[in-house]
């Protein structure tokens, strides 16, 4: 019985974003990142194949982080006290592309100065030739202060700076548009939010394809539901053609299933949990599958065995069958 | 897929008889596509459009029911693609494989751990459902045996794994009365396995390579007599499985093609690593199966794919709920504080997420809001004095501290007045608007 195979046919393609510029487009990395580009949902190969598969960002931070799991700093040991040192690691293991995240204050609890955030960005930059997000400690002043003087530093390095949100844009937009870097903008879960902080920043005249969008997720257990439906409506709208949610999409499953008690906490938890380690992994690792299949073109990751299981599931996911 | 009205108006009699009660035929039309009255209510209907308009009020995926001593697993019926769109409504049941090779010392082991598995997730109990044996030896004795083994210290309702009828058979007799999943029939044994499932009542796999194979299968078993049908497309690769299940579940709700209008049996345990065992499992359940067969069980891996499951399945429409209480966040003592906040679930994790990794102790008392967040309950009358001094009250907090001080999210600082009315002998303290800010209010203020 012959059956026909049910295919789409959109009118909306997602835009590219390319991070990272080479020496010949006056940067000095080694290669470029380009996400983007779909014209149908994710991994429906026997319609089309997307042009742009997804990519597994590492991040790392310019010093050891005081309140990551002890899990993650002893995977990733000593290179956790050097920005540079834990640049090459992630590329070791296998980043496509790093997030630098800066910490709000210094090691003596002092805040953190944009000398300094320019000082760990560029030993980033010398360590590792991959292409590189910062995201600001996520509070505006600081925000602002650190990632202006970071974009300064760096200009021509198409970098994408983050983290815009509805209450703190424009700075960082500005500091991009001077310096020819792209921004990443994050929304509560919603996909009118979402859509309107895009407007938000092309009217600044950030071009659309110097914006990542970040709908924010949450892990495994805490509301991953959430960020998984709204990717979802986000992804249909830009194929249906709503321009303003034609941006491809990254996420941070790491951040978020590293903050759970379940891949936070060894002891004191029910033994129905299992293995401590693997358990955390897995918590990493099945949020971001989950959020790959949902249409996320960046995912964040923190453990380099989830880098390795992610990249294996990408592979696989886009594969052209041979299938009419 | 469901008739409109208009579809269904010319099925009907179209006298206007009002026999139905409703003054027209389009009237009644309207009502029956709306599901809101039975076709029975119209006594002129033709049986020929009788069987039309109930071949068309068939669900596009047939609900597949197991059954074993009282344990049911149900599959199918869901209705949309994206769960955003309505809800998807039978989770997928997870069944741990064992072999007949194995000994049945072995098997009981590994299925009596997995069977007592029971893991809390927001106050509900999360747990497999069932078990697959699978015939290796091609010995009916030995099948037999396994599945005897397995039912020594499980009661859940099992998937028996053979091509071969006669394998097959035996396995049957083991499970007399129950509604087991048969795996299952090809282009080669399908009528032997078809007079297996009518004799039994079990449930069938139809295994093919290909839609046009699952098809002509399950067209073929369905009009033999076999109602209850599952599909393999035999894809074991995430883009593979993902292509054939998205393609199975669009022919079924689109194109209402009764062929593969039936729910999806996935493979995970032929993964050759744990790792990518458990991948396929959490794909499986975002898209599209309906049975899922495991071989490696381990908590560490049950526990995320069972709440993932949860969070996948949960209906959209409905705020997900944790049960109201007082929750102890990193242990805490009679001299901790008391924190309150809304039983929404995603509320509820802000705030314990944000007090468990500051590492402060405390009493989060979670009141009934009817699932909403903290700003909407309040603004729906669902979180007020009154609500918060009863589940002071219900959970005895008192009890559990030595000073009387509760603390309210900032965003209903307004309530601070009559919570002093509510609660005289309790110091009411209103805390930060947001979550993130809380660790530091802690620090600082109390």
């Amino acid at each position: 019985m012959p059956v026909e195979i049910p295919k789409d046919s959109w009118e909306g393609t997602v835009r590219t974003v390319t991070l990272g510029a080479t020496s010949a487009e006056g940067g000095t990395r080694s290669r470029t990142i380009t996400v983007g580009g779909q014209k149908t949902l994710p991994f429906m190969n026997f319609e089309q194949t997307a042009p742009n598969r997804p990519v597994v960002a590492v991040e790392i931070k310019e010093r050891r982080p005081t309140d990551w799991s002890p899990l993650l700093l002893d995977v990733w040991g000593d290179a956790a006290n050097d920005p540079a040192a834990w640049a090459k690691q992630a590329e070791a293991v296998g980043a496509d592309l790093l997030v630098l995240a800066l910490t709000l204050t210094d090691a003596d609890g002092a805040p953190t100065t944009p000398q300094a955030a320019v000082a760990a960005t560029k030993a980033v930059l010398g360590a590792s030739a991959l292409p590189l997000i910062v995201f600001g400690p996520g509070q505006a002043e600081a925000d602002n202060e650190l990632l202006l003087a970071v974009a300064e530093a760096t200009k021509g390095e198409r970098l994408a700076l983050g983290i815009c949100e509805d209450k703190n844009y424009r700075t960082i937009v500005a500091a991009a548009l001077a310096n020819d870097h792209c921004v990443t903008a994050r929304t509560p879960m919603d996909v009118n939010l979402a859509k309107q902080l895009n407007i938000l920043i092309h009217d600044m005249g950030l071009p659309l394809d110097r914006i990542l969008m970040d709908p924010t997720t949450g892990a495994l257990g805490y509301g991953i539901e959430y960020g998984y439906s709204v990717m979802e409506r986000l992804r249909l709208a830009a194929l249906q053609g709503d321009a303003m949610t034609q941006l491809p999409m990254l996420v941070t499953p790491g951040f978020e299933a590293w903050k759970t008690k379940e891949s936070k906490v060894g002891q004191d938890v029910p033994e129905a949990w299992g293995d401590w380690a693997e358990r955390a992994i897995n918590w990493e690792t099945l949020t971001a599958v989950a959020l790959v299949e949902s249409g996320a073109d960046i995912v964040v990751l923190r453990h380099p065995e989830s880098v390795r299981r992610i990249h294996k599931a990408i592979d696989e996911l886009t594969i052209s069958p041979e299938m009419a | 897929m469901a008739l409109s009205g208009i579809q269904i108006y010319k099925l009907l009699p179209q006298t206007n008889c009002k026999d139905c009660g409703f003054p027209t035929c389009l009237a009644f039309a309207m009502k029956l596509a709306a599901k809101q009255v039975e076709l029975s209510a119209c006594p002129h209907v033709k049986d020929e459009a009788k069987a039309q308009l109930a071949e068309a009020s068939e669900p596009p995926v047939r609900l597949i029911t197991l059954t074993a001593n009282g344990h049911e697993v149900k599959a199918g019926n869901e209705v949309v693609l994206f769960r955003h769109e309505k809800t998807f409504y039978n989770k997928p049941g997870f069944f741990l494989r064992v072999r007949d090779d194995q000994t049945a010392d072995d098997i009981k082991a590994a299925v009596s751990a997995a069977d007592s598995y029971m893991v809390n997730y927001v106050g509900r109990e999360l747990m497999i459902d069932g078990f697959a044996v699978e015939a290796v030896k091609g010995d009916p004795a030995a099948f037999s045996a396994a599945i005897e083994a397995v039912r020594q210290v499980s009661h859940r309702p099992l998937i028996l794994i053979s091509r071969d009828p006669n394998v097959m058979a035996a396995g049957l007799r083991n499970v007399d009365g129950e509604h087991p999943l048969m795996y299952g029939a090809d282009a080669s044994n399908w009528q032997a396995m078809g007079d297996l499932a009518k004799q039994h009542g079990a449930a069938l796999t139809v295994i093919a390579e290909s839609l046009d194979g699952l098809a002509d299968l399950a067209t073929k078993l369905k009009e033999y007599g076999v109602p209850d049908l599952v599909l393999d497309p035999a894809a074991r690769k995430l883009g593979t499985s993902l292509a054939l299940n998205t393609q199975i579940r669009r022919l079924a709700l689109r194109k209402n093609f009764r062929p593969l209008g039936y729910p999806v049996i996935a493979f995970p345990c032929d993964a050759e690593e744990a790792y990518e065992e458990s991948m396929l499992a959490a794909h499986a359940i975002a898209k599209y199966a309906g049975f899922v067969v495991l071989d490696r069980f381990a908590p560490e891996t049950a526990y995320p794919l069972l709440v993932l499951r949860e969070n996948i399945y949960t209906d959209p429409q409905k705020p997900i709920q944790v049960q109201p209480g007082i929750y102890e966040i990193n242990n805490p003592t009679p001299d901790s504080p008391v924190l309150v906040t809304t039983n929404f679930s995603i509320t509820y994790f802000s705030v314990a997420n944000e007090v468990e990794s500051s590492g402060l102790p405390a009493w989060l008392l979670v009141a009934d809001a009817e699932g909403m967040s903290v700003l909407t309950a309040w603004a729906a009358g669902k979180f007020d004095a009154e609500r918060i001094a009863k589940s002071v009250k219900a959970f005895n907090v008192a009890d559990k501290v030595n000073k009387k001080r509760i603390v309210i999210p900032g965003h209903v600082a307004v309530l601070s007045g009559e919570m002093e009315e509510e609660l005289p002998d309790w110091e009411i303290r209103v805390g930060p608007r947001e979550a993130v800010d809380l660790p530091a209010f802690m620090k600082q203020s109390l």
